[in-house]
């Protein structure tokens, strides 16, 4: 029967390209008021260890200020590499120059360390619009390999991403209000987990919700999704670190 | 020692109540979850918090099990003089964590 609904949503017509809204306007007041409290928003607990990380961990030799020289970068991240040949997400490009300029061992993707330095790395483009590149053939493939994986439904349940996030975008599923699933927040601070938590940790999450199982760690896909997902919020301002359910 | 966040004001007149917030970092597990090995997560929670101001204790607090993760306390303290304002955490393990500011009264 469910099964039936949603061949009959997927008939109801293509997924169409919305106006992007920033999952902020999905909370509650309450919520939207603690990620806006620059002392209580819990997120910032990362943002001060990433900022303590970036000087103990030599990021600051060659960048300098991060306030400086990383203002904006955040933005336009995950980005197409033509000498790697995949998409960089700005998780594996920490740990491209840890490995490669500051000859450390690369961090464990979803650590501690790497989710706290990537949330002060992203916190500051904090206010700036999304802009992740979509001009090139390359970057626009990746894009479009993103947004294949992001409406192929999946799992137990059967369902893609899109399912949720952009057909049935503002209703509700059981108690939660269903967003549109932007990026622009990310690392999250989330109350379910009571926990900081990357992009990657949300669309393990969301595979576990739909009883699937996520690409394997490495796969290439891992990048053209967080491209997908970054790019379709193209123009929402960043709000890291962003306080949701 | 955990990541703390604390907000002290840098100056206060005398006889002002200023608005003090202090923040740890810490998972403050209760002792009802499981791991996704179905494991259970022990109970591992702060169990005191105090601040003290010009070495006087303006405030302690007992944590239970039932207070959520990275607790946050916001408080009021009257300002008299020039001097620390002390923040202490301690864990059930008996590990310190602290932090300081000095408010500057005028």
């Amino acid at each position: 029967m469910r099964g039936l609904a949603l061949f009959l949503l997927c008939l109801a017509g293509p997924v169409v390209a919305e106006e992007p809204v920033s999952g902020y306007e999905f909370l509650l007041p309450e919520t939207q008021a603690l990620q806006d409290d620059e002392f209580a928003n819990p997120g910032m607990l990362w943002v001060d260890q990433g900022e303590a990380l970036w000087e103990s961990e030599g990021c600051a030799s060659c960048h300098g200020d991060a306030s400086v020289s990383m203002r904006g970068v955040g933005a336009h991240y995950p980005v197409w590499s033509d000498e790697r040949g995949r998409v960089v997400t700005l998780d594996q490009q920490i740990n491209l120059c840890r490995s490669e300029r500051l000859g450390q061992d690369p961090w464990a993707p979803g650590s501690r360390e790497m989710t706290a330095l990537d949330a002060y790395v992203m916190h500051q483009s904090r206010g700036l619009p999304v802009a992740v590149a979509l001009d090139g053939d390359e970057e626009r493939a990746a894009f479009e390999r993103g947004r294949i994986y992001y409406e192929t439904p999946r799992g137990q349940l059967d369902l893609s991403c899109a399912n949720c996030h952009v057909e049935n975008e503002g209703r509700r599923l059981r108690g939660e209000v269903l967003s549109q699933g932007q990026a622009n927040g990310f690392p999250i601070y989330r109350q379910l987990w009571q926990d900081i938590g990357s992009l990657d940790r949300m669309i393990r999450w969301c595979h576990e919700s739909v009883r699937a199982e996520p690409p394997a760690d490495g796969d290439p896909v891992w990048g053209d999704l967080e491209f997908y997902l970054r790019a379709r919020g193209n123009g929402l301002v960043v709000e890291t670190p962003a306080v949701r359910r | 020692m955990f990541n703390t966040r604390i907000r002290v004001p840098e100056t206060a007149v005398a006889g002002e109540a200023v608005q003090i917030r202090a923040m740890i970092m810490h998972p403050m597990d209760n002792g009802f979850t499981y791991t996704t090995q179905g494991t259970i997560i022990p109970v591992d929670i702060i169990t005191d918090f105090t601040c003290r101001y010009l070495g006087d204790e303006v405030i302690h607090v007992r944590l239970e099990p039932g207070v959520s993760a990275n607790p946050i306390f916001t408080f009021s303290l009257r300002a008299t003089e020039t001097g620390p304002v002390d923040f202490e955490w301690i864990d059930q393990h008996g590990d310190v964590t602290t932090a300081s500011a000095t408010l500057t009264v005028t």
